[in-house]
């Protein structure tokens, strides 16, 4: 038996263990979902000691001692701001460590800020000026159009859009009582966030029927491997 | 109990077994599913199309094992795509899930369908890399500081960029023509509009599972060139492919292949969800006489 029988072998039986909690939470299942955890939980630590600690810090601090892993190292000199990062991260250790833990908060503090300074201002061009930018650009009636039914699509398209991003907006107002006319778009609101989670609702069916066709399609393969 | 009453009581691991049996059939004929290509995922190839020969084109494997059905089909249309179209095909992941993905993408995609492409002039394993989102951000100012080698390719052993051809261009995430992300979650394609689209004006465009594609929705056509929206999103791209390059044959079906049992299981949902709500609304009846 070669390694590659091996691997279908335990890929098929683990994967009718995870199959089996379909029927109900049985010792299979669980013993099946840990490995899993730990496998993945191993796998990660690997992954990013060989592809970012050695490489970007052990050889960058100490290029000689890594040039025959490193190619890149070869020849360089060690860069001693690297120091800092390499603290940092062994800090972040302590939390091991309850009587010293609180260190690591230092290192949780530079990773927070660091990400909270990076991301926000990415989020707010990207997903907030960008967006509000393109909805109010949007042209109530289309402007380009090969054909007169492809004009009234178009147009009929980017009133829903717009009317939709109003009521939706609408419905998230509570300063000012839901009757009336806001009353009437707040409900029309609600239509457009059942319609958005339904298209949500609907993807996540097809991802996770994806997800079984390719485990029976593995599961196949392991059945073709009898003959 | 009437028939209706029973219908809603009814265990829901006969509802599993049956769409179980009905993926499985279909499954069995290979049969590839007829599908029209959408504007959005036309526009993604149409895009890649454009694309002149030696234009580099940067693809992030950013899922794993458990999205693979979904997302290896998308991958490895748009590497058949690129290499048709003489591109340089730089492949990286900033999951650590990724690097099987790309041994898997050269191993059945790229040797064998383009025995004449070079490793290292036409395409290149950049490897994995930690940082998430802050990579990204990095590499739009300095892609050879986070990159100080590839990871090298079966009997290739990884080299400085420096000695690797197809580096001595890039300098920056300016310096591709256009990134391609195929993800199944966060850091994903998302990640790749918001750092390194936006800031740099570098066309960005790709797959992601379906879970994830509404959320991608909104960013296109400006943010994002095209969007490939789970297995149909890949099956239309599978399409259009195979329509203009017919050379690639059954190899490059897997998600047209995918899409014939997932009609099916659609139309089993479909069914119990109106057969439910029939059940449903006749016992509210009754209760209400």
């Amino acid at each position: 038996m070669d390694w590659s029988t091996v691997q279908l072998w335990v890929g098929a039986l683990l994967t009718l263990m995870i199959f089996s909690f379909l029927y109900k939470d049985n010792p299979f299942y669980k013993f099946a979902e840990h490995l899993f955890v730990g496998v993945s939980a191993a796998y990660w630590m690997v992954q990013g000691f060989w592809q970012q600690i050695v490489p970007n810090l052990l050889a960058k601090l100490a290029p000689g001692s890594f040039e025959n892993i490193i190619e890149a190292a070869r020849g360089q000199q060690p860069e001693l701001v690297y120091i800092i990062p390499l603290i940092l991260g062994l800090i972040l250790l302590t939390r091991l460590i309850p009587s010293i833990a609180w260190f690591s908060r230092w290192s949780m503090a530079f990773i927070i800020g660091y990400t909270a300074g990076s991301n926000l201002p990415r989020y707010l061009v990207s997903d907030f000026i960008k967006q509000v930018e393109k909805t109010l650009a949007l042209p109530l009636v289309a402007t380009h159009a090969d054909n007169w039914l492809q004009w009234i699509m178009y147009s009929v398209s980017n009133l829903v859009v717009f009317g939709g991003v109003i009521c939706g907006l609408v419905y998230f107002y509570f300063s000012k009582e839901h009757t009336g006319a806001f009353g009437r778009a707040s409900r029309a609101g609600i239509w457009v966030l059942m319609v958005a989670f339904g298209a949500s609702f609907g993807y996540t069916v097809m991802a996770r029927i994806s997800l079984l066709i390719g485990r029976l399609e593995f599961l196949g393969s392991w059945i073709r491997s009898f003959t | 109990m009437g028939f209706l009453e029973k219908l809603g009581r009814l265990d829901r691991r006969w509802i599993f077994l049956l769409i179980a049996v009905s993926v499985t059939i279909p499954l069995m004929l290979q049969r590839p599913a007829p599908v029209k290509p959408s504007p959005i995922v036309r526009n993604l190839y149409t895009a890649i199309d454009a694309l002149p020969p030696g234009s580099k084109l940067l693809l992030s494997l950013d899922y794993g094992p458990s999205t693979v059905p979904e997302n290896d089909p998308m991958a490895h249309a748009i590497a058949r795509h690129a290499l048709s179209k003489d591109l340089k095909l730089y492949v990286m992941t900033i999951w650590a899930t990724g690097p099987p993905l790309i041994s898997n993408l050269f191993e059945t995609v790229i040797i064998p369908g383009f025995p004449n492409k070079t490793y290292g002039e036409d395409y290149l394993n950049l490897g994995y890399k930690v940082g998430n989102q802050g990579l990204i951000q990095s590499l739009t100012s300095d892609f050879r500081n986070q990159y100080t080698q590839d990871v090298g390719w079966g009997d290739i052993a990884a080299r400085p960029v420096g000695q690797i051809p197809m580096m001595s261009t890039i300098r920056t995430i300016k310096d591709f023509d256009f990134i391609a992300g195929i993800g199944s979650g966060q850091p994903g394609l998302k990640e790749w509009v918001q750092f390194a689209g936006d800031p740099t004006g570098t066309p960005v465009g790709g797959g992601v599972t379906a879970v994830e594609a509404p959320l991608l929705y909104p960013y296109y056509p400006t943010q994002l060139v095209g969007l490939l929206g789970g297995l149909a999103g890949a099956a239309e791209y599978e399409a259009l492919l195979v329509e203009n390059h017919p050379e690639f044959g059954e190899a490059a079906q897997v998600a047209l292949i995918r899409m014939f049992p997932q009609t099916v299981a659609h139309l089993v949902i479909v069914s119990f969800v109106l057969l439910g709500n029939i059940s449903y609304f006749a016992q509210r009846g009754r209760r209400r006489k």
